[in-house]
């Protein structure tokens, strides 16, 4: 069993009671919501005449259907503009910060929360949404709930949980250039496998993590969830210190230092006992793409999908199920792979930072006349300040459509959606079966370094070729 | 047309049933419930929906579309079960569906909390075992009565030693699977914890 880990220290400050059951009551310090998982939740409070218990430790925003061509209200969709004006009378209602469309600060939840300062070291989130892990990167403990959890929270602020075992991810050396935090924890799911999280919380740790930005902290946290992990974090440090000063809802002032001391005091101890360790060398790693179905069907940019015998028995079925929903022959090279339709954005690569390593790709490049190619920013902070820059500029002259924030075609609740069998190279996290909207539409999931590179050749590539 | 729906409520000791057999490892939620779907303020409308891309593509050949599995209730499943997104839709399409039980090789966690939540015991069993529970549905009925105090299900030809989390065991055995009232009996302890937190003093307003 782990001991003084940062995750059995937050777990531990938020324990209310031991269930009769086994499992924990434990508090939830920030709870986010938005319009998908949230309205069947209050219906619920209504029908059993319950208020919300704590509603300033509820924010909501709205980012699963909204359009990102037009988005003036009321929306195309009917039933999208319903499910908004349902989340705006819930809270009205039940008086909850809701950070609406023009708001200024609207866009993922998991893009919009850390960038306010809402997102803290040692806090646990919950939000009805499996990448809530993205919020770990702060060293908070932090995980999605389905919609009855929902209720819960607004109801007590609690939920029953069975506390998670914990396994260090220990990242040795560093990425080479043109390698991202998406290259590395693709790899890091291909490694040890879709499944290998169920029951675990991941902390992410080591040289390659500590170099990595509080972004690219968000991305690896993120995926954790692909890993079936529902939680991933990263101790806090001095990147995360300097990440948080000065944001809309951080501490100030005296309220800072003392929250500085605290947060010091949160990240495991040196000599904290994990319930699993594993090592990654971080060096080694390519570009990195997914073939098949499951976001663990990841290989390096300059090696072919795997043949049948080199996959371990585990995996050899959803290997065959893949190779015929894909249409890729084992043996066949992921690199050159013609591709259709590029998304950048999403809550795993929709930020500043993404777009940034984006543009400077496509900078003075075309995306080839065979692509479709869209950029959807995290949030309309993330979309402002893209403009400052000119980055929107930039992928505009490239052939990119520059869109409004939202999840977008990430899951393909709005109208951005493939078409039929198109391949698109996405920098989302999901290469599920008709994940972007069409029942045989196909994914491939790499970084917005390699879905730059693919819109400009119009087939899969190595960024690498772009970039030195 | 499938009976009305009426969902589970207080204890749940016994459930009998007819075994639907779903072959596949690491199926998502996307899978059991496609996207689009999730546009919906209520989950009422969920069930004839529940795995509708599959079914679709199988044109009328997926379990969920055979006639002979229109009454089962105890679906039973391979690895890791519900992976992805959190959408408790899924659980809530199966349970629509007609769906009572599951027994799998395993199960994603978010989607076990889900099933939990809503009233689904989720059991698992080894490989082989239910390995040889789908080639025995693959040739006749299978009908399972599992009672849930003792983790056993029984049919005329098997016995079944099942595995459940003891917290999820209990929780059905008492009825608290609802977990609402139960975390609401603590609302003294509640209070004491959000006063005891220490970033509760240090945020700052957002209005």
């Amino acid at each position: 069993m782990s001991k003084d880990t940062l995750f059995d220290k937050v777990w531990d400050l938020h324990k209310v009671s031991s269930l009769p059951g086994g499992s924990d009551q434990i508090f939830i310090g920030l709870h986010l919501i938005h319009e998908v998982t949230s309205p069947q939740a209050f219906g619920a409070l209504k029908d059993k005449n319950l208020t919300v218990k704590f509603p300033n430790r509820t924010v909501a925003t709205v980012d699963h259907i909204v359009p990102t061509d037009n988005q003036n209200r009321p929306f195309k969709d009917n039933l999208a503009e319903q499910m908004i004006e349902t989340l705006e009378k819930n809270c009205l209602q039940h008086k909850i910060k809701f950070f609406n469309i023009g708001s200024g600060s609207q866009g993922i939840v998991h893009v919009v929360a850390p960038e306010l300062g809402l997102t803290q070291p040692g806090m646990t989130i919950a939000c009805g949404d499996s990448h809530t892990s993205t919020h770990g990167a702060f060293g908070s403990i932090a995980f999605g709930i389905g919609t009855s959890q929902v209720r819960d929270v607004l109801a007590t602020q609690t939920i029953a949980m069975n506390k998670l075992k914990v396994r260090q991810i220990w990242c040795e050396n560093q990425l080479s250039n043109g390698v991202y935090a998406k290259d590395l924890v693709l790899h890091i799911i291909n490694k040890l496998g879709v499944k290998a999280g169920v029951g675990f919380a991941y902390e992410f740790a080591g040289p390659a993590i500590n170099l990595l930005s509080m972004e690219e902290r968000m991305t690896i946290c993120n995926m954790s969830i692909e890993g079936g992990a529902r939680c991933g974090y990263i101790n806090p440090d001095e990147k995360t210190f300097s990440y948080m000063k000065n944001r809309l809802c951080a501490p100030k002032n005296q309220h800072w230092e003392k929250a500085l001391t605290w947060w010091k005091s949160l990240k495991s101890d040196e000599d904290s006992i994990y319930d699993d360790v594993i090592k990654i060398d971080a060096s080694k790693i390519e570009p990195t793409v997914t073939w098949g179905i499951t976001p663990g069907q990841s290989i390096g940019i300059n090696q072919q999908i795997p043949l049948l015998d080199e996959l371990s028995p585990n995996d050899k079925l959803v290997a065959e199920e893949a190779y015929e929903y894909m249409s890729f022959k084992p043996g066949q090279s992921i690199k050159d792979i013609p591709v259709e339709v590029c998304f950048i954005g999403s809550c795993t690569n929709g930020r500043i930072s993404d777009l940034r390593i984006a543009a400077k790709v496509l900078k003075d490049k075309k995306v080839s006349k065979n692509v479709k190619a869209f950029v959807v920013p995290g949030s309309e902070k993330v979309a402002n300040e893209a403009k400052q820059e000119g980055l929107d500029q930039i992928f505009k002259d490239s052939g990119f459509q520059w869109r409004e924030p939202g999840c977008s075609m990430c899951l393909a609740m709005n109208s951005d959606k493939l078409i039929g069998n198109q391949i698109s190279a996405s920098s989302s996290n999901r290469n599920f079966k008709g994940r972007q909207g069409s029942p045989s539409g196909r994914t491939l999931l790499m970084s917005p370094a390699m879905v730059a590179a693919a819109a400009i050749n119009g087939k899969v590539s190595d960024v690498r070729e772009f970039i030195n | 047309m499938k009976s009305e729906f009426i969902p589970p409520i207080g204890k749940i000791t016994q459930i009998n049933g007819q075994c639907i057999s779903l072959i596949g490892n690491d199926i998502d939620t996307d899978r059991i419930i496609p996207a689009r779907f999730l546009k919906c303020v209520n989950f009422a409308s969920l069930g004839e929906s529940v795995f509708e891309d599959d079914r679709k593509t199988l044109k009328g050949k997926h379990p969920f579309d055979l006639e002979e599995n229109k009454n089962a209730s105890i679906l039973i499943v391979n690895s890791n079960f519900g992976c992805g997104s959190s959408r408790e839709h899924a659980p809530q399409a199966l349970i629509r569906w007609g769906i009572k039980a599951i027994i799998g090789e395993s199960f994603a966690d978010i989607f076990y909390s889900n099933c939990i939540a809503i009233g689904i015991p989720c059991f698992t069993l080894p490989k082989k075992s239910i390995e040889e529970i789908q080639n025995y549905c693959d040739n006749q009925f299978l009908f399972l009565e599992i009672d849930l105090k003792k983790s056993l299900a029984k049919s005329k030809d098997l016995n079944l030693n099942l595995e459940i989390k003891e917290s999820s065991r209990k929780m059905f055995l008492s009825g608290e699977w609802d977990a609402t009232s139960t975390l609401l009996d603590n609302e003294n302890l509640i209070e004491n914890k959000f006063n005891q937190l220490p970033y509760i003093k240090f945020n700052s307003n957002y209005s």
